[in-house]
């Protein structure tokens, strides 16, 4: 599996999925800044995490006008896995590649801590090695990650299958302390129709190494190398 | 001698600047003649107490500073140490309090953002900040605000540079309505064969402006921060910084790559007392002139002033000394990164400071003096009287209607114990993908050196209760704590960052404070080989007269040769046997027991025995490494008690602790030094016993982990979820107005 890193001013979680991506696939992904004009011949791309150009103006609305994105839409037209984690997501939502928005936290507070995922299909390229239903412990870090979208949109990701995970409460959580920043209908990740485009608040780059603590996100990347290998 | 027309400078107009009569007096024999206004404004910064430290310097002298493992100790913007494989550690703390009284979310997001400067400036990559934050009493009417605007800063700007917080402490006491302390420390990793220091070198060097635009933000807050606070310093507002912390991320990707090349001779971080401190500093340790040319330097107002220009404090900036040839490689990364480069003047063989704007001279003084001169003072001090021991029956020190689980309920809920959860959700603490443990998972938040299997164990502590009590044990018991968070968790302590938060010295009492946790502090670094590397003195920390406790806060280092190995505090396995590590003798004076259930802050703080606090850290240390530890927590606030309920929480498992029947209150809940509760597996208690026995160390079976409660030989004291519900509400409740 050849991967990519998109590299923005601000990016700061492009260093870790790189070691996830590189670990999982053995192959050193190509990390692209911002201002180039085209990538390699890859077959999955990754928008970090972080606060690119500083999330001045809007979470990731300055990042989606950047020279590289237009690379990274035209790839996801022809059918390369993009996957958008925190800010990624943000930025990816930004540019279009999905439907709805991401505002400001329900608490109005930054949060940093794992969360239950509920994996809603594991009939994707980002989600196969896990079990449907099956509830994982992923760490979020985020000021601005309440998905909200329009009634018809909603209908259409909840009918389609398209949402890709939902907050779900951990073992002796109750119920209402999973969803960590008010996402519409506990949204944690979607796809698009295609499902060659996932974006995901939740950092699995970050529940990888065994000395995290916890491995959930592992099969993440393992989905993928499956795929793509 | 210039066109811009300066005001006349005299005695009045020095007074203003903070520069004492006798001090002026000193200046006008140095300069030989009427400084200009100019001179006179880089006079006063240099001669602050933030800068020259002049009336702690003759004290730090004492500390023990070097190890065959130091690189390079206190002097350089942050202190080095060696980690093995060629790489080194590079860590300091700073204090941004008096910004952060007067501007909590600016000043405090500001004090994030100068330390990590100090740090990545000498060529690390910062991988860690704590901060220890000290506030008011929660019902004053300002603390729930102060609380509220240093975190929510803290946030803005760790966040979004990409350096997890990992740990810190945050304490609650009157002592503190009017002057809070926010401590900022950031641990960075580096290559010992690319370190960078601050000493110029090589006369024709270009001197090189990089990072943000310099504006009238900030002006004197080195002044500011060298004062007492009276009613009127909400009026200091426009002394404070602002930062930003996007900028501060491409500077250290801007920084960290020219470091990759061979551009640099030296460089400095801008930090108080800007341009100014940072070219004085680096021209002095040189031992050379610098000239400098103000209409070159970065602008983002209009009409400013070579006074204005030398003072300012803007944020993100940095100075630095390339070597010849050398400008065009550097400029093309700052370019990259979309950061201000400026070439702005370059060093000398004169010897002379010397500003020029425009062609005229503002500033033309001798070099060495500005450096090396400042006043130092031995101010008058005088001991702290020894506080009475306690005077209370057995049947006044449990109070009737209160049960022993009632008494845990209110200790593990009170300000200074409560989880602290509402603050560090708000911060990433996961960034880098390399966390460990954060502070409240384990004794000392460890954290991987990226791309190696080593870890570092980080701590900030001290009990300023004590050191008010007693400067001396405090001062012991300060390092001590250090020391046994760092050891509870595997890791071997190498070093420490001091951040000394005093009162007015020139009160011979607050003097008397410093001189003895000095004291303290170097007697206990000495005989735990724990040196200190770097540190930062704020005084004047009083409020119309009234000044903090003392609180010499130790920010201490550790190394794991095997991250994996470090172990948590909360319990882990059922059946795991409970054993206490030390004497307990049952000291309850200063004790949290004494304050939060009795009401009363009496008593002598409780001695330190270093020579125990080594051996029982190296039993620990050697028991873990050994692999036959599950969990380990050191004893201290609260005593045994409250340390065997935050176990219970940390892993949300009970215990049957009938090993403690029978044991009066003031064993249950006196604050004893140098102990440490630890958990093992039944098949490993033979081989623990044995080290023990070999290593001279007390052990005392107390019980068995198991359950969702923590039970005696009567039966159950209080339920784990419990426990967890009264010690989680606090802060939340607090915050939301609730409560306080």
């Amino acid at each position: 599996m050849k991967s990519a890193v998109i590299v923005f001013p601000g990016s700061n979680c492009d260093r870790d999925i790189a070691v996830a991506l590189e670990q999982a696939s053995g192959k050193k992904p190509h990390m692209a800044f911002h201002k180039d004009t085209d990538l390699p011949d890859v077959d999955v791309i990754a928008v970090p995490g972080g606060f690119s150009y500083g999330d001045y103006l809007r979470c990731g609305a300055m990042a989606a006008h950047s020279p590289i994105m237009k690379v990274v839409k035209e790839r996801a037209a022809k059918g390369v896995r993009v996957v958008g984690i925190c800010n990624g997501f943000q930025i990816i939502t930004e540019a279009g590649l999905l439907p709805g928005a991401l505002i400001r936290n329900k608490s109005l507070k930054y949060v940093c801590r794992t969360v239950g995922l509920r994996v809603e299909t594991n009939d994707s390229d980002f989600t196969r090695k896990y079990a449907k239903g099956q509830v994982i412990g992923i760490p979020v870090g985020h000021g601005e990650g309440n998905y909200v979208a329009d009634d018809e949109t909603l209908k259409r990701l909840e009918g389609e299958g398209l949402v890709a995970f939902r907050y779900a409460a951990l073992p002796g959580q109750s119920a209402d302390q999973a969803n960590p920043n008010g996402a519409t209908n506990d949204i944690a990740g979607i796809f698009n129709a295609q499902r060659n485009v996932l974006g995901m608040m939740p950092h699995p780059e970050r529940a990888f190494d065994p000395l995290h603590g916890n491995t959930d996100g592992r099969a993440f990347f393992d989905s993928l190398v499956e795929t793509l290998s | 001698m210039s066109a811009h027309k300066e005001p006349v400078v005299n005695e009045a107009l020095a007074a203003e600047h903070g520069i004492k009569a006798d001090e002026y007096k000193r200046l006008l024999e140095i300069v030989g003649r009427q400084p200009t206004f100019t001179e006179l404004g880089i006079y006063s910064v240099m001669w602050s107490e933030h800068c020259s430290y002049k009336s702690s310097r003759v004290w730090l002298k004492k500390f023990p500073t070097t190890a065959p493992w130091v690189i390079c100790g206190p002097g350089e913007n942050a202190g080095v140490i060696d980690i093995g494989d060629g790489q080194a550690a590079i860590f300091k703390m700073e204090s941004h309090n008096h910004p952060s009284y007067i501007e909590p979310f600016q000043g405090a997001a500001t004090g994030v953002g100068g330390i990590l400067r100090d740090v990545f400036t000498m060529g690390a990559r910062p991988i860690a900040n704590l901060n220890a934050l000290r506030f008011g009493e929660p019902d004053h009417p300002k603390t729930r605000q102060l609380v509220a605007g240093v975190v929510s800063g803290i946030g803005h700007y760790g966040n979004c540079v990409g350096v997890p917080t990992v740990g810190g402490e945050t304490n609650f006491h009157k002592a503190y309505n009017g002057n809070c302390l926010v401590n900022a420390m950031t641990v960075g990793i580096a290559d010992q064969d690319k370190i960078f220091y601050s000493k110029a070198a090589g006369v024709g060097n270009p001197v090189v402006y990089v990072g943000s635009k310099t504006g009238r933000d900030g002006i004197h807050g080195a002044t500011m921060s060298s004062a007492e606070f009276t009613e009127d310093s909400e009026a200091k507002r426009p002394t404070v910084q602002v930062g930003d912390p996007f900028t501060e991320k491409l500077l250290i990707e801007a920084c960290l790559e020219l470091m990759n090349t061979d551009a640099i001779q030296s460089i400095q971080d801008m930090g108080a007392a800007g341009l100014t401190s940072s070219s004085v500093e680096m021209a002095g340790k040189g031992g050379l002139g610098i000239e400098l040319h103000l209409e070159k330097v970065p602008q983002r107002e209009t009409g400013m002033t070579p006074y204005e220009i030398m003072l300012s404090e803007s944020q993100e900036r940095m100075l630095m000394i390339l070597k010849p040839g050398s400008e065009d490689v550097a400029r093309a990364i700052f370019e990259k990164w979309e950061l201000d480069f400026a070439v702005i003047g370059h060093l000398t063989d004169t010897g002379r400071f010397v500003l020029k704007m425009n062609g005229d001279t503002y500033c033309d003084l001798e070099l060495a003096p500005l450096f090396d001169a400042a006043p130092l003072y031995h101010r008058p001090w005088e001991e702290t009287p020894a506080q009475p021991p306690l005077d209370l029956d057995e049947d006044e020190l449990w109070p009737e209607d209160l049960s022993l689980g009632d008494i845990l309920t209110k200790l593990v809920a009170c300000p200074d114990l409560a989880s602290k959860r509402w603050i560090w959700q708000q911060y990433d603490s996961q960034v880098g993908a390399d966390t460990r443990f954060l502070s409240g998972q384990a004794d000392a938040a460890v954290v991987r050196v990226h791309g190696t299997n080593k870890a570092l164990a980080m701590s900030s502590d001290v009990t300023p209760r004590y050191c008010f009590a007693d400067p001396v044990q405090g001062g012991r018991q300060a390092v001590a704590e250090s020391y046994r968070n760092v050891s509870a968790v595997g890791a071997l302590p190498l070093a420490i960052t001091d951040n000394m938060n005093f009162g007015n010295p020139e009160k011979p009492r607050i003097m008397g404070q410093f001189a003895g946790c000095v004291e303290g502090m170097a007697e206990a670094c000495r005989v735990l080989d724990y040196p200190v590397v770097s540190g930062n003195v704020s005084l004047y920390n009083e409020t119309n007269g009234v000044g903090i406790l003392p609180t010499p806060t130790v920010g201490g280092v550790g190394l794991l040769a095997d991250g994996h190995k470090a172990v948590g505090l909360g319990f882990k396995n059922d059946g795991d046997v409970i054993l206490l590590v030390g004497e307990t003798e049952g000291h309850l004076g200063q004790s949290l027991y004494l304050r939060e259930i009795l009401g009363l802050e009496e008593g002598p703080a409780p001695a330190v025995d270093l020579e125990t606090e080594k051996r029982h850290g190296t039993f620990v240390r050697d028991a873990i490494q050994a692999g036959l530890i599950t969990a380990s927590h050191d004893v201290s606030d609260g005593g045994l008690q409250v340390a065997l309920a935050e176990m219970a929480m940390a892993g949300n498992k009970g215990a049957d602790l009938s090993g403690l029947d029978g044991w009066h209150v003031a064993e249950l809940f006196g604050e004893d030094q140098g102990r440490y509760v630890l958990t093992v597996k039944p098949a490993d208690l033979d081989a623990v016993e044995a080290q023990a026995a070999e290593a001279g160390v007390t052990l005392t079976r107390i019980g068995t982990v198991g359950g969702d409660a923590l039970t005696g030989a009567s039966g159950a004291i209080i339920s784990v979820a419990d426990l967890i519900a009264a010690n989680e509400a606090w802060l939340p409740n607090y915050m939301n107005g609730k409560v306080g």
